[in-house]
């Protein structure tokens, strides 16, 4: 799972939850693979990101590389843009789990796929 | 001194030119609907020369070239664009129009630098080399100066017969006869590249590579835009979309499907290997840097922060016939799963009926669309009581287009597009009343009577063979 995932996933579906954002990331396995960097998207991404999630998320992981604020101008930043790709794209979890803030329900990661399902008694029917 | 002429008046001062498009007879009511998209996708203009019918033949004007190639880059339906300097009923007359075209136009062409090859293509027709040649010698008088080259020729003509549409009766002389200069080819090699035959991981149900790439570009899936397939399955509709430069998500309640844990597809082969998984198809097709995540996820319960909107969503829902429709649920009242099950419960699921799925599947679009994005899916119907009613539809989404894909004499699949207009209120995100009837309950109805009749026919032709019988023996 990526980073830029994380940060559009919420638990809010489940039966009692009400903003269930951003779900905690536990990490057993981090893995990094260099992919095509494509500034247009980043840049693209970038307002659509909840940038403070996204650093948190990506200090849980121990990268702590992103500063806190999204630099102005970001869109003729070669390097920025390149630190956010890396944090968006290439960092992944491919074990470990997602928790819901507000009860705690795990959702466990294996294999880079995280797996949402929920039981019969958590959802509205 | 330079001054900017309104476009449609300098549209008006300049000559279009003409174009024939050469389509492959193969899903012919796909074919409008995927121009119709990347026309508006690369906004260009392109006017009919005549009203277009189910035949493989189009002729179109474009205001130059660039227009021509640009489509012809993207369309999946294409063969051939030509650029058309004469057509006509037979060949006599073809000569005459051809001798009529300005010299100016050709002439760029026939130069002693470029080498060059004219190709003769018979459509519904076959015809030996011989006769081929024996045709290629009748433009001999075209005043080219260049080398032929049949290789590799920097200029490259068509001579086009047209023998219609019905294979193994084709009449004495061709009903049409076209002659001009390749200009582009359509992505016909694409189906084969990405062909299910040498794909990584297909499942039972993956969808032809031709349908996925014109689903992504009745989608107007570009460079960056973000894609998501719902019911993602063995992933073969991200790939198509990834091919156009989308960036894709995939969710599917079948956790065995996404890890490639369920039983393979391919007849020979007894398990499946350790990497079969999208991103595996991904990684094949070198788009791995275009495959965002899958997660395993019920589509009635999505995990999407309400605020993210996708760009398309591309997806071919569970009709209940192939695969199973089910979401997690259960009967049981006040149902509760017990702590010490928790870590190895796997949840109960209760039917998804079809009129559920595509309900939820037109809200989830409507809110989770940007405004103008696109939701392209299949949607499958009874031919005998299909209306355009019949459709699944939502105050938020237009439907741009609709082919069909006939699939057995009843039934039949319809490949809708819908366009988001605006976004929605806050009424029609709660609850918007689809009435969809469900296919899965009357296939099964309909194939039972039709085995049923089918015993009453074989019934009454042995009652009327025995009595022929007892007839002949009392003579």
């Amino acid at each position: 799972m990526k980073l830029l995932t994380h940060n559009m996933l919420t638990s809010k579906c489940m039966k009692g939850v009400s903003v269930g954002y951003p779900l905690s990331i536990k990490a057993l396995d981090i893995r990094t693979v260099e992919v095509e960097f494509n500034p247009e998207f980043v840049a693209k991404m970038i307002p659509k990101i909840d940038w403070a999630v996204l650093c948190s998320a990506a200090e849980s992981l121990g990268k702590t590389e992103l500063p806190k604020e999204v630099i102005d101008n970001y869109e003729n930043d070669q390097d920025f843009l390149k630190k956010v790709h890396h944090i968006l794209l290439e960092v992944d979890v491919i074990d470990g789990e997602l928790v819901c803030p507000e009860t705690g329900r795990k959702f466990p990661i294996n294999n880079g796929i995280p797996n949402m399902l929920l039981n019969e008694d958590e959802i509205y029917l | 001194m330079s001054h900017k002429t309104h476009p449609s008046r300098s549209n008006m001062n300049k000559t279009w030119t003409k174009y024939l498009l050469w389509f492959a007879q193969e899903h012919v009511d796909f074919r409008f609907a995927e121009i119709k998209s990347l026309i508006s996708l690369f906004n260009i203009q392109m006017k009919f020369l005549r009203k277009p019918k189910d035949e493989p033949f189009w002729i179109v004007e474009f205001p130059s070239e660039t227009e021509v190639k640009l489509l012809a880059s993207r369309s999946v339906s294409l063969r051939n664009c030509i650029e058309l300097w004469a057509y006509a009923p037979n060949m006599q007359k073809l000569h005459e129009e051809l001798k009529q075209y300005p010299k100016c136009l050709m002439h760029p062409y026939l130069q002693a630098e470029k080498s060059f090859k004219i190709e003769v293509e018979t459509f519904c027709k076959h015809f030996s080399q011989k006769q081929k040649v024996d045709k290629l010698e009748t433009f001999s008088y075209l005043p080219m100066e260049g080398p032929v080259d049949l290789r590799n020729p920097d200029v490259t003509f068509q001579y086009v017969e047209y023998y219609g549409i019905v294979p193994h009766n084709p009449p004495e002389e061709p009903y049409e006869v076209f002659f001009g200069r390749w200009v582009a080819s359509g992505l016909r090699q694409m189906i084969k590249k990405l062909s299910l035959k040498t794909r990584k991981f297909i499942g039972n149900t993956s969808m032809d590579p031709q349908l996925s790439l014109l689903m992504a570009n009745q989608a107007k899936v570009t460079d960056g835009s973000l894609v998501l397939d719902p019911f993602v399955g063995s992933g073969s509709l991200l790939v198509a979309a990834a091919q156009f430069g989308g960036y894709v998500w995939g969710t599917d309640i079948d956790y065995l499907m996404l890890h490639g844990r369920t039983r393979p597809t391919r007849i020979r082969q007894k398990i499946r290997e350790l990497d079969e998984s999208v991103r595996a198809n991904m990684k094949q097709y070198n788009m791995e840097h275009r495959y965002m995540d899958v997660l395993v996820n019920d589509f009635a319960t999505p995990f999407w922060r309400e605020d993210f909107r996708f760009d398309a969503l591309i997806t071919d829902p569970p009709y209940g016939i192939r695969e199973a429709t089910e979401r997690v649920g259960t009967k049981k009242e006040g149902y509760e799963v017990k702590a010490e099950h928790l870590p190895t419960h796997i949840p109960a699921k209760i039917e998804y009926g079809i009129s559920n799925i595509y309900k939820d599947l037109l809200r989830f679009a409507a809110r989770h669309l940007r405004i103008g994005g696109r939701l392209v899916c299949w949607f499958p119907v009874f031919r005998e009581d299909y209306t355009e009613s019949v459709l699944p539809q939502h105050p938020c989404l237009h439907l741009v287009s609709n082919s069909e894909q006939t699939l057995s004499k009843v039934t039949s699949r319809r490949l809708l597009t819908f366009e988001k207009a605006r976004e929605p209120t806050k009424d029609e995100l709660d609850e918007h009343e689809v009435d969809i009837m469900d296919f899965r309950e009357k296939y099964f109805v309909i194939r039972e009577e039709t085995r049923k009749e089918r015993r009453l026919k074989q019934a009454k032709v042995r009652e009327e063979d025995r009595l022929k019988h007892l007839n002949k023996q009392s003579l």
